[in-house]
């Protein structure tokens, strides 16, 4: 890394051979930030009682959620498990339908019915949201034969935790990827814990990028807590995918610093492991470092920020909460698009 | 109108389909160079190309998660299981994914797809491929579940299977893929959620789909020759089911069986007696019987075998309970 | 155990019953075949005879209370048994109204009456009796349909599994309670209402009296008559001269041992004619016509209230005499309400005659399932005309209202025109 003025540009960074102008830096200094305070809101709002069921936050993963969606294309498809909070904010979708959906309101991303784990947004290509863990890499696959098959040229983002590579599933999708070369590429969020179970404790090759190569899928590990190496690799990736060469698989290594979900206590681990996580390898400190490093800004603008950011997503959740809850018809909606009259059952139409 | 078998009539639909569409496709187990392990998809590779004819690895649940992404991403996937058995393996793409996608997506994603096979038991095949699992689709909110029972309703109802928006689940079944019928030619479209009326009666109605609706119409027969005139009713779409044509039948009968090769318990005899019950009750004059397979895996011993499924006779002595002329 | 005394079907058609008055306070004894109340049917006022013996514990329904059958009416305790305080009666007691032996059909009262209280009346000390109705197995359609048709499922023998009632037997009730004489409801009650509202009379001009079981079941039984029997009428003279003279012969040589009525030689002429045309001997059922074998002939009665028509049977076989005594014995005890229903069921011609009154002649409405009823004028002297010369003579008219779909006018003019030639030569009466 270094800083540098490029005349055609102006003030930025280049990582490995790669500039990153000022304003994208920014731009990912300020969707990382938001992610983060967005999750600490949600997870006061969960503490309130404000949102139910289950919550997976992902503070702490940031990095990889927006380097990946700086490496991507906006007509790439992405799907995910159901810790999808970070990744469709890094993909622009509406925040206040986000926080909605996560209040379960009438204006939520999905209109109340998903929640916290199957967030969607056609438009922005994010088919979820999957809450059965694995269960999303074989439905990445379908859109990326879908693309194959319709010589569109995009490529998909499937994301999944070090707990699902583990499942049958993904296996069984690594080989079909590989068969047909499909442009799919498999994002192992490795932050070391499946729930509880340390990565050490459940699989046997704890070198997940290792795990394509009896499919032939080539893989890399990744540091998942810089932005920048997550962009830089990603994009290599992608390429790979979309040059028609077939799956790979990155094994981007991160934290979490929140539980589980709200309801894990975490003694799994110890508040020093965490706590050296948190202060020594944060993505959004190094970022934040390495801008100032290169004087591309300087901690009041990043304190301004914060407080900016902390407005804005407690006028979020202002927003979000004042919206109403679904109406009532809205429970027989979306779950058949051809209805048949006179037939059982068939939406709003039981008796 | 040209006789053809059943499995022709299915081959028929799918090609038609293809040809109009070139969003669909057929993929799954041995459907293009082996021609289908049961020569549904005849000739089908050589039509219409590898692209579009995929033989998978046996795969099950990755390759209905495939075409669960796949039609989520505009396609129109027909994903054959070699027999319902196997759909078992899959059953997390077909529950957890396909049905519930559109509500979970608060309409922005649907799986417009078809899971088809064929379900029931075949012959000698014993416990693990031998089963009818059509009540464990009925029961989720977003399939379609539909069942022909005959050559020109398996061509029919597969082709407004695969034009439909939902996701279908289209169980065939083994020992009806030779029954040889006359079948439309072209364009020939059922509409799902529509029951058949396969013969007119008065003095009980008789609720069977599939393979059992032929053993409905021979005990029907027998009936008739002891004077008792049986209306059987093929529901042909199991989910969303047409009970307007079933208690419309029953309120003339005022009796009622149901038959199933599927297990008693929980089954699509339970939820059809027990519409029958809610909707028709004071119409009844007897209680609702149901005729289904016994509650056994099912054995290898043809005698066995026998007796674990339902048959004619047990249809007639049921009739005829149901009629009290037992 | 305690023994629930429950209201007991005395009448075929009966489906309720009026306490008309306990005979045994609580804590009598009660010996086997001694009176316990008396029951108002729809027919007549009936003696409940002790059957369980014990004590009378607790009476339920007061005198004037209206009971379903099949419903407690008193608490029997057994001998030496004490009988718990809070002893609630069954609601299901077994031992419902027997089930007569030929398939009778009760029928419910239509509920077109004024809003009398149907469920009893109880003593204010009483345990709270359960006055659910017995739990009848029958089928969902089977209740439907008995209710439409006004059939209580409580008289129907089931022949579905387990006795359940089927719509079979509802239909075949339905179909059978013409044949009993006991009607058949083809019209719902509720299909032809009372008018709404206030009468058109001030309420201080009329009295009010409250209709008796007897008078609901006359209105009902004639009304159905009336609406669903096709009716016609035929009407005939008859030269009364000779039997006027052989009657007179007869009571005049008879003393004090017998008086023969008018009326007692017209049943015996009735009867004679019957076995002459059979055809006018019937009765109509959907399938089948019943053509009787035997004459019996049921004779109104006006009594208290209304009227009845106990049943001279086998009157083809029987004597002037004869029938005159039983016809006058049944007549008497049914002015005290004391007939027996097979006393004033099954009859399968009926006469009618107001002649006593001067009547002429009048046209009485068919008793089902009976085919045809003859109205009885005055006997009187009329100018007539006898081989074109002017006389006079004492003369009566007949007239015969046939039910259409089982006699025709044929049928009933050939067997007014055998009627008349027994009556114009009254010897034959006598052999």
């Amino acid at each position: 890394m270094s800083a540098n003025q490029s005349p055609e540009n102006g003030a930025g960074i280049t990582y490995d051979s790669q500039f990153y102008t000022a304003e994208r830096l920014h731009e990912m200094h300020r969707s990382m930030l938001f992610i983060r305070r967005f999750e600490e809101k949600a997870g006061q709002m969960y503490g309130l009682k404000k949102i139910g069921g289950f919550c997976h936050l992902c503070n702490g993963q940031e990095a990889v959620c927006v380097g990946i969606e700086e490496a991507a294309q906006p007509t790439d498809y992405m799907l995910t498990s159901y810790r999808d909070h970070g990744h469709i904010l890094a993909r622009g979708s509406d925040p206040t339908a986000i926080m909605a959906e996560l209040l379960g309101r009438a204006g939520g991303i999905v209109k109340g019915k998903g929640g916290s784990m199957h967030m969607f947004d056609v438009e922005r290509n994010f088919a979820g949201g999957n809450g059965i863990v694995g269960e999303q890499v074989p439905i990445g696959l379908g859109f990326a034969f879908a693309s194959k098959y319709k010589d569109d040229g995009r490529v998909t983002l499937c994301f999944m935790g070090d707990g699902a590579i583990n499942q049958g599933a993904v296996y069984e999708s690594f080989n079909m990827a590989a068969l047909w070369k499909l442009p799919i590429v498999f994002v192992v969020e490795n932050n070391q814990y499946a729930m509880g179970t340390s990565l050490e404790r459940a699989s046997s090759e704890t070198h997940l990028f290792k795990r394509g190569i009896s499919f032939k899928i080539p893989g890399m590990r990744i540091d998942g807590m810089d932005v920048l190496e997550t962009e830089r690799r990603m994009s290599e990736a992608i390429e790979h995918a979309r040059s028609g060469q077939g799956p790979m698989l990155v094994e981007a290594v991160t934290y979490r610093y929140r539980g589980h979900s709200m309801s894990d206590p975490a003694t799994y681990r110890t508040r020093q492991e965490v706590d050296e996580w948190r202060s020594g390898r944060d993505p959004i400190a190094r970022l934040q470092g390495q801008m100032i490093e290169a004087g591309l800004a300087n901690d009041e603008d990043f304190k301004q920020r914060d407080k900016d950011i902390k407005k804005e997503v407690a006028e979020i959740a202002k927003a979000a909460e004042a919206m109403p809850e679904p109406d009532a018809s809205e429970l027989y909606t979306d779950i058949y698009n051809d209805l048949i009259e006179h037939a059982y059952p068939y939406p709003g139409r039981e008796d | 109108m040209a006789k053809i078998t059943y499995r022709e009539a299915l081959n028929q639909a799918m090609c038609e389909e293809m040809a109009r569409d070139d969003r669909v496709f057929l993929m799954g187990e041995e459907v293009a160079e082996y021609n289908g392990a049961y020569k549904v998809s005849q000739g089908m590779l050589e039509k219409f190309g590898p692209r579009r004819v995929v033989d998978t690895p046996i795969t099950e649940l990755g390759f209905a998660g495939l075409g669960v992404g796949a039609s989520m991403a505009g396609l129109r996937p027909i994903v054959e299981f070699m027999t319902w058995n196997f759909a078992i393996l899959a059953l997390d793409q077909i529950v957890n994914a396909a049905a519930k996608m559109k509500y979970m997506s608060g309409g922005m994603y649907s799986c417009p797809m078809v899971f088809r096979g064929a379900g029931g038991a075949a012959a000698r095949v014993g416990a693990q491929h031998s089963q009818a699992l059509e009540n464990w689709m009925a029961n989720i909110p977003g399939l379609k579940v539909v069942m022909p029972s005959n050559p020109a309703d398996a061509k029919g109802l597969l082709k407004a299977a695969i034009r439909d928006n939902d996701t279908v689940c289209f169980i065939e079944n083994e020992i009806n893929y030779g029954d040889i019928a006359e079948v439309p030619e072209g364009e020939y479209i059922i509409p799902l959620g529509k029951a058949d009326i396969k013969r007119q009666g008065t003095d009980i109605t008789m609720v069977a789909h599939s393979r059992m609706t032929g053993f409905a119409l021979l005990a029907a027969e027998e009936l008739a020759k002891q004077g008792i005139s049986a209306e059987v009713i093929d529901p042909r779409t199991i989910r969303p089911l047409d009970e307007t044509t079933i208690l419309n039948s029953v309120r003339k009968t005022n009796r009622a069986i149901v038959i199933e090769e599927g297990w008693r318990f929980a089954g699509i005899g339970a939820e059809i007696s027990a519409r029958i019950m809610e909707k028709a009750f004071d119409d009844l004059d007897a209680p609702v019987a149901r005729v289904t397979g016994k509650d056994v895996p099912m054995p290898y011993a043809a005698n066995l075998e026998r007796m674990a499924m339902p048959s004619v006779l047990e249809i007639v002595e049921a009739a005829r309970v149901v009629c009290n002329r037992a | 155990m305690p023994i629930d005394l429950l209201m007991t079907q005395l009448s075929p058609t009966m489906t309720e019953g009026k306490i008309a008055r306990w005979l045994k306070k609580e804590g009598d004894t009660l010996t086997s075949g001694e009176v316990l109340a008396e029951i108002e049917t729809d027919k007549a006022t009936m003696e409940m005879e002790v059957v369980d013996e014990g004590t009378l514990h607790k009476i339920i329904a007061a005198e004037g209370a209206i009971i379903n059958v099949g419903m407690p009416i008193a608490i029997i305790a057994e001998e030496g048994e004490e009988v718990a305080d809070d002893y609630q009666p069954a609601s299901n007691a077994p031992s419902a109204p027997p089930a007569p032996q030929e398939t009778p059909v009760a029928i419910t009262q239509p509920t077109v009456t004024a809003p009398t209280p149907a469920v009893a009346t109880v003593q204010p000390s009483a345990p709270t009796p359960v006055v659910n109705e017995r739990r009848i197995k029958a089928t969902p359609l089977a209740r439907r349909l008995a209710k439409q048709k006004g059939i209580s499922l409580a008289a129907i023998r089931g022949t579905g599994p387990n006795g359940r009632i089927i719509k079979a037997d509802i239909e075949l009730a339905s179909k059978r309670g013409i044949n009993l004489g006991i009607g058949n409801l083809t019209t719902q009650p509720a299909a032809r209402p009372m008018p709404q509202g206030p009468l058109p009379y001030h309420a201080d001009e009329y009295e009010r009296i409250e209709n008796s079981m007897m008078r609901k079941t006359i209105a009902r039984r004639l009304s159905e008559s009336k609406q669903t029997v096709p009716h016609f009428y035929l009407s005939l003279d008859v030269n009364m001269d000779r039997l006027m003279d052989l009657r007179a012969q007869l009571n005049g040589a008879a003393g004090d041992t017998f008086k023969l009525s008018v009326n007692d030689f017209i049943i015996k002429a009735v009867a004679k004619a019957l076995v002459d045309v059979p055809a006018a001997n019937a009765s109509w059922t959907e399938s089948h016509t019943l053509q009787h074998k035997h004459a019996h002939v049921s004779v109104a009665v006006a009594i208290e209230g209304g009227l009845i028509t106990p049943v001279v049977r086998f009157a083809e076989q029987k004597g002037v005499v004869e029938i005159s005594n039983e016809v006058k014995e049944l007549a008497t005890r049914a002015r005290q309400g004391a007939l027996k229903p097979e006393e004033y069921s099954g009859g399968t011609f009926s006469i009618s005659n107001l002649g006593m009154f001067g009547i002429k002649n009048f046209a009485a409405i068919v008793n089902p399932p009976e085919g045809a009823i003859l109205a009885v004028g005055a006997t009187e002297e009329r100018a007539i005309v006898d081989k074109g010369q002017l006389c006079v003579a004492q003369m009566m008219t007949l007239t015969l209202s046939c039910d259409h779909r089982v006699v025709d006018g044929a049928v009933g003019a050939n067997y007014l025109a055998a009627l008349k030639k027994h009556l114009e030569c009254p010897a034959g009466l006598l052999i």
